[in-house]
């Protein structure tokens, strides 16, 4: 389903993604943990080419994302068939990004209506239902502003899932909520997991990653140093500095 | 001595209502031209390619960096030497638009860059190309930013635009000159066109104070304080441009 190959990305002299692999089979949970600066998040932005990395490539379903092949080397693929090919990957921030300009259903209705050209009445459905999956269909009116951490978060995924996505990418979806919020959120990811949608989540939340997650990875220094079930890698890490990063976030001394 | 019987009679004097309106006119004209040329250069100035930026920054720096009064004047007397033959009202049109394009771009651009890059970003998550993520999502949120600075150049072009009287377009003030050289009542007569542009720019006030509570309504009060810091800052920007 998708599928990365030896990702190099580089800012400036400072080598964040040192030759990232990975494949997530149909309906997998993959949780990347790791230590602030260890390039999971950057790793995760180069799968929808929001950061296009220097070296490698990602396929989704087979397909070649934001590359093609040229003369004699990959050459980037035109911004018109880059957006055609994000359309199958959804996205959720950290800071939830939602178009502050705009209510609750109009953000979920956004993509469809203006990239899917579907009908505004269609769109305005899908949309309720989906306001309703993530527990909001109150909020249909409501601007971001108006809206908890924990709220926005929610229309967040659901304005992803508009786009009927073949894989959704979580980056620190909770890390920026308040923490009796972050439970909502999770349960709504915990949701969709349950529902068969492939995920790639970057997260601090251990204990969630152990319930949700049917494969987690270590990253360090842009390297997956370490990956295996839940069970394998949160009980039993073979890995020196997994072992030690895993007692920082456990809180354990 | 001060003769109000002259002053109220050129208060409600026809002609220079009409040049009043002249006025008006050619603001609105040249505001047009000028949001045309400024968006267009600020696109271009957001761009990732040298060749496209390049001149809209050339653009930008010739004409913030001379007087519109030489422009007009080129454009009028100079440009025929050229072949190049335009009429007075094109002329100012042209030069007032022109010029006021410089200054709207460096505004508009202000505005684009305030928006969250986390907006953009989002955008192009759910598959929107560039052009649709400016027309969808970043524009409508700068144009929340740009508004008031926006209506302070406008104010300011209601002002500027006397300047066409020097290549003899007979609007507000140049009215004001010819009346002047038959009725020598100059105080008078110059207090009646300063309440004119008075009574224009105070009109605006009103319209732009509307404008501007149209285009926030979706704003909440947390947010409203962190518009303003940066509509302070623009309208600094758009004070330079009066005092010019």
């Amino acid at each position: 389903m998708v599928e990365a190959q030896g990702i190099h990305k580089y800012f400036g002299h400072n080598h964040v993604l040192r030759g990232v692999d990975l494949m997530v089979r149909k309906g997998e949970v993959v949780v990347i943990i790791g230590p602030s600066g260890s390039g999971k998040s950057t790793f995760l932005r180069t799968i929808n080419h929001l950061d296009v990395p220097d070296k490698g490539w990602v396929r989704i379903d087979g397909e070649l994302l934001g590359l093609r092949a040229g003369a004699t080397d990959m050459v980037a693929v035109s911004d018109a068939t880059l957006s055609e090919q994000r359309r199958q990957v959804g996205m959720v921030f950290q800071q939830f990004n939602l178009f502050s300009h705009m209510t609750a259903l109009d953000n979920v209705m956004a993509g469809p209506v203006q990239v899917l050209r579907t009908a505004r009445r269609t769109a305005a459905n899908d949309a309720r239902r989906l306001l309703a999956l993530v527990g909001l269909e109150d909020k249909a009116a409501s601007y971001p502003e108006q809206l908890s951490g924990g709220q926005q978060q929610r229309v967040a995924i659901a304005r992803a899932l508009a786009m009927h996505p073949k894989v959704m990418l979580f980056d620190e979806p909770t890390s920026s909520l308040d923490p009796e919020m972050v439970h909502e959120v999770l349960q709504v990811m915990l949701d969709l997991s349950q529902q068969g949608m492939t995920m790639i989540i970057v997260t601090h939340e251990i204990q969630f990653a152990a319930k949700a997650a049917n494969r987690i990875l270590f990253m360090e220094d842009g390297n997956i140093v370490e990956q295996g079930t839940p069970t394998e890698l949160v009980n039993n890490p073979r890995n020196e500095r997994t072992q030690k990063f895993l007692r920082l976030v456990t809180g354990g001394f | 001595m001060w003769d109000w019987q002259t002053f109220f009679h050129y208060l409600h004097s026809l002609y220079l209502i009409e040049g009043a309106g002249l006025s008006l006119a050619l603001s609105i004209g040249a505001m047009v031209i000028g949001l045309a040329c400024g968006l267009l250069a600020a696109l271009m100035r957001m761009s990732r390619h040298r060749l496209i930026r390049q001149p809209a920054s050339f653009y930008v720096w010739l004409f913030r960096g001379t007087p519109v009064l030489v422009q007009l004047i080129i454009i009028y007397t100079g440009l025929p030497q050229l072949g190049i033959k335009l009429g007075v009202i094109s002329s100012a049109l042209l030069g007032l638009g022109v010029n006021e394009g410089a200054y709207l771009a460096e505004i508009i651009r202000a505005g684009v860059s305030a928006v969250p890059r986390g907006q953009f970003e989002a955008a192009r998550a759910i598959g929107m190309t560039r052009t649709t993520t400016m027309r969808v999502v970043v524009m409508p949120q700068a144009l929340r930013i740009i508004i008031p600075p926006l209506g302070n150049a406008f104010n300011g072009l209601m002002k500027t635009s006397s300047l066409a009287s020097v290549i003899s377009m007979e609007e507000l003030l140049r009215r004001t000159e010819l009346l002047i050289q038959v009725q020598f009542k100059v105080l008078e007569i110059f207090i009646v066109a300063a309440l004119y542009y008075l009574l224009m720019t105070t009109l605006w006030g009103f319209v732009q104070h509307r404008l501007e509570a149209h285009f926030s309504r979706s704003v909440t009060a947390s947010s409203r304080s962190r518009d303003k810091a940066q509509q302070i800052d623009l309208a600094g920007a758009v004070l330079t441009h009066d005092a010019t």
